[in-house]
């Protein structure tokens, strides 16, 4: 059963002892338990580190590498225990999320922070490299494990666990699981798209929301960092009154205290843009991570497409097959067959070929109808689950959006009692010129 | 003179300035009123300019302008205001003397007794068959006895705002005369007719117009009065008078070359002077640029704004559960952007032109410094043509004489009008520094009101919420 939304702080929900069994759904994880039978880690990505290595075609590359920390939080005194720490590089959180989109398709799989600084206002690098980014992805690969930990069904996978505690060969253990080769291949999942007759209503509105939620959330993330750049010339410019206003103090006898100290307030003021700016990259981050949920929420989408597609395709056969069997029986010919054609071309067939022939088919249809009802079964399993999560997400969305515009807000708030702070001690100067 | 005593100068309200006073006032000790010590605007040697108003001997004070029967009342309200200013005591039985109101009047910053109001509105555009241009209207409303009227309405066009400048630049060429409007800004104007364009140079004019009438000495000058009262064809016929062109280039070349002997032995006041206004000239400049792009910048930053709010609304329409936050947050955005719209206003209004006019003010000083030097190099030339050529001894040294009385009256004129310059500069840069500041501290408070009671209603929707789903 679906547990609770989780606070957003670092801890897991305890794990019960059975994990929930779903077909296809990679390795359960079993959490050891303790004495008490609950236990809860705390996950946090405390560095960065650029290390130098050779690549696949052994060519020599640089990359950062990330410390992943587990710590276990014990019940009774809420003491943490380092019990896990390993290095890990972005490209194999990559490797999780595509496997984790594999095994569990019916869940909005938190997305990855991005791979390449985009929407950035000319301030801010675009180099993977520039420290500020480096630490602001780790803060976003810190994010992406902690939204899996406190997923209810994600959180109990194997792989996750052993992407936490087992630093070798983890690679050839999800490789292992064969995960590529049951991925649905991205032409599959397009042709299902635009073939598909009678998707569930929701999951089409829901794409739609997705789109849109993707396209307003870029349109506003490119003005922001627009807006951030002329904010960084207004600031700046003032600074230069720093500059001038202490050369002309020194041509000054009664002026001249108060134009120099008129001048330091301008220079506070230059300088304080920066870290406004900062703060404000933080609200950017986590409308992106909205932003790269529409992509996960397409996934989910796409997936139901498939099977609803598949199903759809299925039970056609199914009845294209006990058409034949029909006529064939009947002797009616209302459907074109090769069969038909060829008999009538070279001849009819024994009535013991005729016979066979049934036999073959209604073997056929019985599979089929078995392979129809699992389907079936399937789909409307896969679409109660991926529903469930799906309202668990809007949940959290409405939370985190909510929480993000009252964060913006309050650093709005923030910088205009620093202006009003500034600007009034400049007066102050001025006034004594 | 005589019928002159202290309750018919005070009969008209703000104190009426006397004509015919002019050969006796003193510069007055507490405040450097801008005069020469040695007499009347006397950059011309050997005598006074002809004093405004005076035609010779002292006009009568004119009935119609002066309320005589009030004066008991005027002279309460003169007497009072006296008492206020540090500079000369007398209790109020006592008459007060002339030349004492006189000084008191030519105080910058005492408003109740400016008796010379002047206002420039009205843009109209001409057009004849050669030329387009603007005139302005110009109103003056006066109660001194040396305008015929009190109130006068005339029309001018910038090229009569040029002539005035040059005439006063003529008379007395080491005051500090105001800058004008420039000719026409380079860049960023394609039209000479643009809106703004046009109130800017009004504003200008204005300015222009008030400083001169401010000026202790400028505001006595003839052509300035002409220039306030004359109907066009008067003017015209005004203006023909005077040094003719050829003169008036003869004074040019003289100049050049005197100017280019160089300045030997400019004293040590005008070398710091000289040092100051350099400097003066770099920074304004300087803060000039720097002012200019900050409203650029601003408006960049607004037109972005104006961008950003509407896409949160955008946003509200697929999102059922945030509809409102968002559309709030749209709302606070706007509100900042209207916030930033009037301190862009507040800007162009307080700072950017008080800036740009000492800008050009610094122009002008280095002219004034520049013509100080040709008048002493003047003298120098001849000293030197003393020293080594012995002939004309006697022509000469009546020359050198009167040289040295043109230096001296040069020198001092500018030194005291340097001394009010300074101040006047001081007290503008400030305030306009000032207000800037205020501009910035109410932008910042209006933003800040705003975010704080989105804030709140975020919460209380919050605790709303929370209520609602406790069972």
């Amino acid at each position: 059963m679906e547990q609770a939304p989780l606070d957003p702080e670092r801890q897991l929900q305890p794990a019960p002892i059975e994990p929930l069994g779903l077909p296809d759904s990679g390795l359960e994880a079993t959490m050891t338990e303790n004495n008490f039978g609950l236990k809860k880690i705390e996950i946090s990505v405390s560095e960065a580190e650029k290390r130098t290595g050779r690549n696949a075609m052994n060519m020599q590359e640089t990359y950062t590498a990330y410390l992943i920390e587990t710590r276990s939080v014990e019940h009774t005194d809420g003491q943490s225990v380092l019990t896990d720490s390993l290095w890990r590089r972005y490209s194999e959180f990559e490797l999780l999320r595509n496997y984790l989109l594999v095994y569990y398709p019916h869940v909005v799989v938190p997305p990855l922070p991005e791979k390449r600084a985009e929407f950035v206002w000319h301030k801010l690098s675009a180099d993977n490299m520039d420290p500020d980014f480096v630490e602001r992805r780790r803060i976003g690969l810190e994010n992406f494990l902690l939204r899996i930990a406190s997923h209810p069904i994600l959180c109990r996978d194997k792989i996750f666990y052993l992407f936490l505690t087992q630093e070798g060969n983890w690679k050839e253990t999800v490789n292992e699981t064969g995960f590529q080769l049951k991925a649905d291949s991205r032409l599959k999942a397009l042709n299902a798209t635009f073939r598909v007759k009678n998707p569930d209503k929701r999951f089409t509105e829901l794409k739609h929301y997705s789109d849109e939620l993707q396209s307003v959330i870029s349109h506003l993330l490119r003005v922001r960092a627009r807006v951030a750049d002329r904010l960084y010339g207004v600031y700046k410019v003032h600074g230069n009154y720093g500059r001038v206003f202490s050369e002309w103090s020194a041509i000054e006898k009664e002026m001249g205290d108060g134009l120099q100290s008129a001048g330091h307030h301008m220079d506070v003021y230059a300088s304080s843009i920066d870290d406004i700016l900062e703060d404000e990259e933080h609200y950017a981050d986590q409308l992106k991570e909205y932003l790269f949920y529409a992509e996960a929420l397409r996934a989910v989408c796409r997936k139901h497409e498939l099977m609803q597609y598949d199903l759809e395709m299925a039970a056609q056969d199914l009845a294209s097959k006990k058409q034949q069997c029909e006529e064939l029986a009947t002797g009616t010919v209302r459907t074109f067959s090769l069969k038909g054609m060829t008999t009538k071309l070279f001849g009819q067939e024994t009535p013991e070929q005729r016979e066979a022939r049934i036999k073959v088919l209604e073997e056929q249809i019985n599979e089929g109808e078995q392979q129809l009802k699992s389907k079936n079964l399937e789909g409307r399993e896969f679409v109660k689950n991926a529903w469930a999560d799906i309202e668990r997400f809007k949940e959290q969305k409405n939370r985190d959006l909510k929480e993000a515009l009252i964060s913006y807000a309050v650093m709005q708030i923030s910088m205009c009692k620093k202006g009003i702070q500034v600007w009034t001690n400049a007066k102050e100067c001025f006034s004594k010129m | 003179m005589g019928t002159l005593g202290g309750a018919g100068l005070a009969a008209a309200a703000g104190g009426a300035r006397t004509p015919g006073m002019e050969g006796e006032r003193p510069a007055s000790p507490a405040r450097s009123s801008g005069l020469p010590a040695g007499g009347a605007d006397g950059e011309s040697p050997g005598g006074g300019a002809p004093f405004p108003g005076s035609s010779g001997s002292s006009a009568p004070l004119q009935g119609e302008v002066l309320d005589l029967d009030e004066d008991e009342d005027d002279l309460e309200v003169f007497s009072k205001d006296a008492s206020l200013m540090d500079m000369n005591s007398f209790s109020p039985m006592m008459p007060t003397s002339p030349l004492s109101m006189i000084n008191q009047i030519k105080f910058e910053d005492e408003p109740d007794l400016k008796d010379l109001f002047i206002t420039v509105d009205e843009p109209e555009s001409h057009v004849t068959t050669i030329e387009t241009f603007i005139t302005y209207r110009i109103i003056t409303k006066t109660s001194r006895g040396e305008f015929d009227s009190s109130e006068f309405e005339v029309r001018r066009r910038y090229q009569d705002f040029l002539w005035l400048k040059g005439k006063l630049e003529e008379t007395h060429p080491t005051l500090i005369i105001p800058p004008l409007p420039e000719k026409f800004i380079v860049k960023g104007m394609v039209e000479r007719f643009n809106d703004d364009f046009i109130e800017t140079r009004r504003k200008a004019l204005q300015k222009f117009l008030n400083r001169i009438a401010d000026h202790p000495t400028l505001t006595f000058n003839e052509d300035f009065k002409v220039f306030l009262t004359a109907q066009a064809s008067e003017l015209s016929s005004h203006k023909k008078q005077g040094p003719g062109l050829l003169s008036r280039m003869g004074q040019t070349v003289r100049a050049v070359a005197s100017s280019m002997r160089g300045v030997k032995n400019r004293p040590e006041e005008f070398m710091e002077m000289n040092n100051f206004i350099e400097i003066f000239s770099q920074k304004i400049n300087l803060i000039d640029k720097i002012s200019q792009r900050i409203y650029k910048e601003e408006r960049e930053y607004l037109d972005e704004m104006k961008e950003y709010g509407p896409i949160y609304i955008l946003w509200s329409a697929p999102e059922e559960d945030l509809v409102d936050t968002l559309k709030d947050v749209a709302s606070c955005i706007d509100k900042c952007c209207k916030a930033t719209e009037k301190r862009m206003s507040g800007l162009s209004e307080a700072l950017l032109p008080v800036v740009h006019e000492y800008v050009l003010y610094s122009e002008i000083l280095m002219g004034v410094m520049k013509r100080r030097d040709q008048i002493q190099a003047e003298l120098d030339s001849r000293v030197e043509a003393l020293t080594y050529k012995k002939a004309d001894t006697d022509l000469l040294t009546e020359e050198i004489g009167k040289l040295e009385d043109k230096v001296e009256c040069a020198n001092n004129a500018l030194k005291a009008d340097w001394e009010r310059w300074k101040q006047n500069m001081q007290n503008d840069i400030k305030s306009a520094f000032t207000d800037m500041a205020e501009e910035n501290i109410h932008y910042y408070e209006q933003c800040l009101a705003t975010w704080e009671s989105f804030l709140t209603s975020q919460t209380d929707l919050h605790l709303e919420e929370d209520s609602e789903d406790k069972p």
